[in-house]
């Protein structure tokens, strides 16, 4: 008998029913809400429906939070400070724990669901937002889903879905001296391309995933979706149990030890099989950053913006030479040539307290020549990085320093790139407007935009690490 | 939702790869209420130049295409965020179909549970297709669901791939929680179980 992957076992685990034609009725283990899940919430109320296991629904304000303050008050779009009031009745009203507003708990979703346990090996998670892939980091199977879906899993505790295929992407090889997380799943994006993962759940293995942070792990897991993936995922290990041991949502005592005895038997067995395998080696890899509308459009900070000319397919052509027209950049352009206007470090992506020290390091070396801002994943990361001194590094940079939210990754808040303006951000989406209308968004890790703050440039980052 | 059973109706050709949710939806339209309606923003950064005018060379404003219910895509359609606002807006502007080589997998999930119908072909048909519609602007296809098949203007005819259980529910016009509630007792069943073998999971923090 064949083994079972990590993502077979967990989705065998949460299925009720398979119908003849192979979809399946799963059990969500935990639900993620946010100041988006109105919608849902307002077609159960429509429907008459209660919440059906509101112990299992977490819900935190992060998508239109503002980072200038944290006091409802002065969210001065009305749109955005209705969105955050209606969360907060909605949990109120269904008895789903919440972490608001000036509750240091709060924070980006997926920032939050880790930081607090509330992720766990072995569950099958859903959250109405793509970036829900984030927690399979800890070896969950974690995916985003739609309003209608959303208002489903309220009703139901269970979703329909049709099981999708196990892809597993092994990275193996030291990884050279300044290449991170970020670094590490635009290669795989980059190799794979924007949807070349669809309908497939991503197990990411090798030497140089099991040698990353539970941290790191969240950064590659994240961008799962930009390579189209239903979900991606790495096998829990003691680094695993290491990061949620004594967690506040985390089991304990007994719980402690069941879970753990779970939890060992989840990676996949050594005979599962793949539909489809990729293997990279890391020991190629260099700091990378995005050139173009799409995140599969990455190099190495030190290529050069592609050639239309170059295309031979005439549609090809004129879609590149389209993307090069909206993010304002000539073919064959030095990446560390191309100025920056602004920088943005944070997001669901690289928000959190690993990611700000890896961009102090830089930050002390200099001062920021263009407008630079950080907004800390969670308000428990801002008042980590204050206790740490981080926050003092990046003002004397000339940073400013923000509450946690999704912030300028999505622009709902009010953080905007102006149109035309390039910004060097750390989130997870340069797609055309996605930082404002007619803004250009070049994505890198934390150190590589910092970096980018204090020459006023593209830069390689590895030039400011090794004076480290 | 709208039953799809069968559609004759003028296809829009859009040749560019990931043509995402926040182009089909900018996220500051995200916060409206559902029956306030979404068609106006559709593609609105594309549409509408800074002074709001409409854009001569975007496709969908141009007069072949004022009356299509058809699009056809290319690779990795409605890929990234989550937003059903994108599938709504398309359908609030009068689509009821998208053909494209490949979809995003969460925008393709929204859309089936809103009527709207993705339909995957190979990217050789998707780029004949859009070469017919590119020549013949204004020309009709035919998208079949009950014998899954779309024919092109030049009268070939392609066959696709949906789930049955998704085609039956689109046939029909259902949505899934008319179904669930029929696995109730499964559910209720499942859940004893889960809650004895993960009981972790229902502990007090």
């Amino acid at each position: 008998m064949s083994g079972k992957t990590l993502f077979e076992k967990i989705w065998n685990d949460h299925a009720v029913h398979t119908t003849e034609d192979g979809y399946t009725l799963l059990y969500i283990g935990r639900h993620l809400a946010h100041d988006g899940s109105g919608h849902a919430f307002g077609f159960l109320e429509k429907r008459g429906f209660k919440v059906r296991r509101p112990e299992l629904t977490f819900a935190t304000p992060d998508h239109g939070v503002p980072t200038t303050s944290h006091r409802l008050d002065d969210i001065t779009d009305l749109v955005q400070r209705r969105a955050v009031e209606t969360l907060t009745k909605n949990a109120a009203n269904h008895n789903v724990t919440l972490f608001d507003l000036g509750d240091r708990r709060q924070g980006i979703v997926h920032v939050v669901g880790p930081e607090q346990g509330i992720t766990l090996p072995g569950l099958v998670m859903v959250c109405g937002d793509s970036h829900t892939s984030t927690h399979g980091a800890l070896g969950a199977l974690a995916f985003g889903i739609g309003a209608s879906d959303v208002y489903h899993v309220l009703a139901t505790q269970t979703t329909w879905q049709r099981k999708p295929d196990a892809m597993r992407v092994s990275i193996n090889g030291q990884r050279p001296f300044g290449v991170t997380a970020k670094d590490i799943i635009l290669s795989v994006i980059a190799e794979v391309g924007a949807n070349g993962a669809a309908r497939h759940v991503v197990e990411y293995a090798g030497d140089t995933i099991r040698a990353l942070s539970i941290e790191e792990r969240l950064t590659v897991c994240n961008m799962s979706i930009e390579a189209g993936a239903r979900a991606g995922l790495v096998a829990p290990d003691d680094t695993t149990f290491d990061y949620l041991e004594g967690k506040p949502y985390a089991p304990k005592g007994k719980h402690w030890e069941m879970a753990l005895d779970h939890w060992r038997a989840l990676p996949s067995d050594d005979g599962a099989t793949f539909g489809r395998e990729v293997t990279l080696d890391a020991t190629t890899f260099a700091p990378m950053l995005t050139w173009g509308t799409s995140p599969e459009d990455a190099l190495p900070i030190t290529g050069k913006v592609p050639d239309p000319a170059n295309e031979t397919d005439p549609v090809r052509r004129e879609a590149l030479q389209a993307t090069l027209d909206y993010i304002g950049l000539e073919a064959g352009t030095k990446l560390e040539d191309v100025p920056v206007d602004q920088v943005f470090i944070g997001s669901c992506t690289n928000s959190r307290i690993e990611d700000l020290r890896a961009a102090a390091v830089v930050a002390r070396q200099g001062k920021a020549k263009v407008p630079a801002m950080i907004s800390p994943g969670s308000s428990l990361v801002k008042h980590q990085a204050e206790e740490e001194g981080l926050d003092e590094v990046f003002r004397r940079a000339g940073f400013e320093w923000r509450e946690s939210g999704c912030s300028m990754c999505v622009g709902m808040n009010g953080d905007l790139v102006a149109a035309g303006k390039r910004c060097a951000s750390t989130s997870n989406r340069n797609f055309p407007g996605r930082q404002g209308k007619g803004a250009r968004t070049h994505l890198m890790s934390p150190a590589m935009a910092t970096a980018a703050a204090l020459t006023g440039r593209f830069t390689d980052v590895r030039t400011f690490a090794e004076k480290a | 939702m709208e039953p799809f059973i069968t559609l004759t109706a003028v296809a829009a050709p859009m040749d560019r790869p990931n043509i995402d949710t926040d182009q089909l939806l900018p996220a500051r339209f995200l916060r409206r209420p559902r029956d306030e309606g979404f068609g106006d923003v559709l593609f609105i950064d594309q549409r509408f130049d800074d002074e709001g005018k409409p854009r001569p060379d975007f496709v969908l404003n141009q007069a072949p295409y004022k009356t299509a219910q058809i699009i056809v895509g290319d690779r990795n359609f409605g890929g990234g965020s989550s937003r059903e606002g994108a599938p709504w807006a398309l359908l609030d502007y009068g689509f009821r179909c998208i053909v494209a080589s490949s979809f995003g997998d969460i925008f393709y999930n929204n859309s089936l549970k809103n009527g709207l119908l993705p339909v995957r072909l190979s990217e050789d048909a998707v780029t004949a297709i859009r070469g017919q519609l590119h020549d013949h602007p204004g020309s009709t296809i035919t998208v079949n669901l009950e014998t899954q098949t779309v024919t092109a203007p030049d009268g070939a005819t392609h066959e696709f791939d949906i789930e049955p259980f998704r085609k039956q529910s689109l046939l029909k016009g259902l949505d899934d929680i008319g179904m669930t509630f029929e696995h109730k007792q499964e559910i209720d069943t499942f859940e004893n179980g889960f809650r004895q073998r993960r009981p972790w999971l229902f502990a007090e923090a």
